[in-house]
């Protein structure tokens, strides 16, 4: 079912926590929330479930509007970051709880509830454990129990809260995958939040990159690494390093002195860049020049933090060859070109095309 | 790494004072402290325990029985268990509902609430009794309105029951506050997104979830509600065979030099006390595990 968010706003005693907000989220799509802590990503989904109430705006679902709906009438599949299992009951009756509480008209019996259950615990991998207790399961598979109840009501929407938050690096990356599949066997609508951005990016259709209450981009993978809609983005998703700069005549000035790169415009803007996608230059080249402060080893390369007239740090990263290691000791002349670079204006969030 | 590896035999090996963690105190004090505990239990609780049982019972076993089946005893005794009956799921009702309300939801007076919910507590159950008096009395505030009415409340059982409901009110709601507290309303969001209803979410999930700290409270409810002297005696008007409940016939015996009767009556609400007391303990023996799982949330 198509999902519909139109200028939706939530304040909590006067804080913005979701700040007019549109998005169109298309039937069976996979969507990702992302953003820092904070970001108002939680806020956003229980809006959209229903467990919160609009201040401004309206959700569709499908042609309905149901910004006046209660959480119930959404008939939502919720599962809360921290699983919230119901831990007095069994596996099996946790899965089969919303098929249980539904009003006797449309109530399976209890052999059908349970046939469905032990169904729905096959699919998630988790045969043989329906008589468990919830405080008896890993966090990875209390997660998959929590998953199988949400899906046990076939709701109109999946929206996962962090649902690999609380797992180990290993645990998450297996789920991860395996969400993936879930997600392409079953078709379900769903939105997820995260704020690990390569879980977002590996996982997710398209992603929805949230600061403060808003929506800074929205799109693939793909549009948001490489195109990234605003400074906050570009800093946000992936590693980046940035330089104030000041445009004339068609040339970058990087502290006062042309850097060799061209961008359109005029006044003060900030150069971002990937710290990988740089080029040393030899002394004296045109480029921007600054004295190396600092430098770590990572795998195969080696960032080195620069300062550039005299008060900007930057990153950037260079092969960690022999010829190489000595040279750029601390202390040391380093003239360096983005090889790719964005330029955003001052105030406004909007990119201006490189050059 | 390397460094802290080899550090760490060193580590092990560094003299310790044995047997004894930094909160231990010396084993002399230790048993000072565990002694001066037990003389004073001993003391101050266990001797006028075994006192009440050894006065009861002096009179021998049928005289003990003859003063509890005596009239004035029983009706004292059928009295004590309507009014437990009716102040206890009473509180019951109110417990969980205004334990429900400082938990799970956000309003303005809400600290307001939980300080009134304890003024029983902080309060003489004497002027518990007496404010009743006030309201209820023949001079008192709805006074002519009842009497108009026909309707009797102080010196007849609806005031000792209100009476009782007001002195045992926190019981129930302090039990369930601090856990209802802790544990959220993640477990009943949850089954609202699963279409529960709110009743079927708090009967399926929320009751459940808090179903041993309400049996507490219900027990120590029902402890109080039974031994209450105070606030009853104010409102009670010591009628016997109609308006005196188990502790307020003990002490008309008592002040009548009826020992053995006041004891052998005084012997049942401490067997009730050290019923209560035995199925807390086991309950809290036989269900560790789940107790502990409501409170690990
Ligand atoms: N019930 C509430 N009452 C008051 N403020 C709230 C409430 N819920 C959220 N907020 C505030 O709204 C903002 C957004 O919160 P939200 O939980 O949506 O962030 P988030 O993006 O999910 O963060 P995280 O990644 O840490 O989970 C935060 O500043 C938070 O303090
Ligand atoms: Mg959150």
């Amino acid at each position: 079912m198509d999902i519909v968010l139109q200028n939706i706003s939530k304040a909590f005693d006067d804080y913005p926590a979701v700040h007019d907000i549109s998005l169109a989220i298309r039937s069976g799509e996979l969507i990702a929330l992302l953003g820092p802590s904070g970001s108002g990503k939680t806020t956003l989904l229980r809006l959209i479930a229903g467990l919160e109430f609009l201040d401004r705006g309206r959700i569709l679902f499908g042609d309905e509007d149901a910004s006046a709906k209660s959480v119930q009438e959404r008939n939502v599949g919720f599962v809360f970051q921290h699983y919230a299992l119901f831990k007095q009951m069994n596996v099996a009756d946790n899965v089969g709880f919303g098929l249980r509480v539904r009003p006797r008209a449309s109530r399976p019996g209890r052999t059908e509830i349970r046939r469905r259950a032990l169904e729905l615990l096959d699919l998630v991998q988790l045969s043989g454990l329906e008589k468990r207790f919830p405080m008896q399961l890993s966090g990875g598979q209390r997660q998959r129990v929590a998953l199988a109840r949400a899906l046990a009501i076939e709701p109109a929407v999946l929206l996962l809260d962090e649902p690999f938050g609380a797992l180990d690096a290993k645990v998450r990356k297996e789920l991860r995958r395996w969400l993936r599949d879930l997600h392409e066997r079953t078709g379900h609508t769903t939105v997820f939040v995260t704020h690990d951005q390569e879980e977002a990016l590996e996982l997710a259709d398209r992603v929805v990159v949230m600061n403060a209450g808003r929506v800074e981009q929205v799109g693939t993978a793909d549009d948001i690494y490489d195109a990234p809609a605003s400074p906050f983005v570009h800093g946000f998703i992936g590693e980046s390093s940035s330089l104030p700069v000041t445009l004339s005549g068609g040339t970058i000035l990087v502290a006062g002195r042309p850097s060799g790169l061209v961008g359109a415009g005029a006044g003060a803007a900030r150069l971002f860049f990937r710290p990988g996608h740089v080029d040393l230059l030899r002394p004296g080249e045109r480029g921007i020049a600054g004295v190396v402060t600092g430098s770590r080893r990572l795998t195969d390369r080696r960032r080195l933090e620069i300062a550039v007239g005299g008060s900007h740090s930057v990153e950037i990263d260079v092969p960690s060859l022999p010829e190489t290691s000595g040279v750029l000791e601390t202390g040391s002349e380093v003239v360096f070109r983005p090889r790719e670079f964005r330029l955003y204006g001052e105030s406004e969030t909007a990119p201006r095309r490189a050059a | 790494m390397a460094a802290e590896l080899s550090g760490a035999p060193l580590r092990i090996s560094r003299p310790v004072r044995r047997g004894r963690s930094a909160t231990t105190e010396a084993p002399a004090v230790r048993v000072a402290l565990v002694g001066l505990v037990f003389v004073f239990l001993g003391f101050f609780l266990m001797l006028p325990l075994v006192a009440v049982f050894v006065e009861a019972l002096r009179g021998g076993i049928s005289a003990y029985l003859a003063a509890i089946v005596e009239p004035d005893a029983l009706a004292a005794i059928r009295l004590t268990l309507i009014v437990a009956a009716i102040a206890v799921p009473a509180n019951m009702v109110f417990g969980v509902a205004a334990a429900w309300a400082v938990a799970k939801f956000e309003f303005k007076g809400k600290s307001l609430l939980v300080t009134l919910i304890d003024l029983p507590f902080s309060v003489s159950p004497v002027i518990s009794g007496l404010v009743y008096v006030l309201l209820f009395g023949a001079q008192g505030f709805f006074g002519p309105f009842l009497d108009a009415h026909g309707v009797e409340i102080i010196f007849a059982v609806p005031g000792i029951v209100l009476a009782t409901i007001f002195v045992t009110f926190p019981f129930v709601a302090r039990e369930l506050i601090p856990l209802m507290q802790e544990q959220g309303s993640g477990d009943e969001e949850a089954a609202l997104s699963l279409g529960a209803s709110g009743f079927t979410t708090f009967l399926l999930v929320t009751l459940p979830n808090v179903k041993w700290a309400l049996l507490y409270g219900v027990l120590l409810c029902n402890a109080r509600a039974m031994g209450e002297f105070g606030a009853v005696s104010v409102v009670s008007g010591h009628i016997r065979g109609l308006t005196n409940t188990m502790p307020l016939h003990v002490e008309i015996l008592y002040n009548e030099y009826s020992f053995a009767a006041a004891f052998a009556v005084a012997s049942l609400l401490a067997l009730l006390a050290l019923f209560t007391l035995a199925l807390k303990t086991f309950l809290e023996w036989r269900f560790a595990g789940a107790i502990a799982a409501e409170r690990a949330h």
